[in-house]
């Protein structure tokens, strides 16, 4: 009883307020700060996002990224396998948001943030290296939110629309 | 072609088919 409190009850507070913070940091980046930028540095005023406004948000934004799916991991437990690999119908639905949740964690840590440190001078980059870096990151976000309806959809619905109960 | 992810409503709408996709081959797949 008390171990179900903790994976299901904690666990999925922790899943869906670390997932608040992650994909509410990901719009954030999409929805205004995209345009933002764009708009500061046609006015010359873009050095005070990169310096103080994307570091913190890019810190909170991965490392909510890792909570959220350790957590959602947790939540499934044993019936890990039975949505990752398929191995149960029942959780097929479930299995496709984690497919989606897995596949935007990978782009975050490999696409997005080793781009944003060459972008943000983090990390040494010439010009034209970080030239590449901005579009590489910027589409790598912009397939996150995409990838990130059908995701909640499947989180949110795996449960009641399909039936399956299990959630 | 333009690529849909340049804007945020090709974003969007490109998330949107996704589910609609996504949806029916799930649907398929458990017979629901």
């Amino acid at each position: 009883m008390e171990f179900d409190f903790i994976r299901l009850g904690l666990g999925r507070w922790l899943h869906i307020g670390a997932g608040v913070m992650w994909i509410g940091l990901l719009y954030y980046f999409n929805f205004v700060n995209a345009a933002a930028a764009k708009a500061a540095a046609a006015d010359g005023s873009a050095a005070g996002i990169s310096k103080h406004v994307m570091p913190r948000a890019l810190l909170f934004f991965r490392w909510a990224a890792v909570v959220t799916w350790l957590a959602g991991a947790m939540l499934l437990g044993s019936h890990l396998p039975d949505a990752f690999l398929f191995q149960n119908r029942l959780y097929a639905p479930i299995g496709v948001g984690a497919w989606l949740g897995t596949i935007m964690l990978f782009n975050v840590w490999m696409l997005i943030w080793p781009n944003q440190k060459k972008i943000l001078g983090i990390v040494p980059a010439s010009d034209e290296a970080k030239n590449k870096a901005r579009r590489t990151a910027f589409l790598a976000s912009r397939v996150n939110t995409m990838l990130s309806l059908p995701m909640l959809f499947f989180m949110s619905a795996s449960g009641g629309l399909f039936r399956t109960a299990l959630f | 072609m333009k690529n849909p992810l340049d804007s945020l409503w090709g974003t969007v709408i490109s998330g949107v088919v996704l589910t609609a996709v996504l949806y029916l081959v799930v649907k398929t797949l458990i017979g629901a």
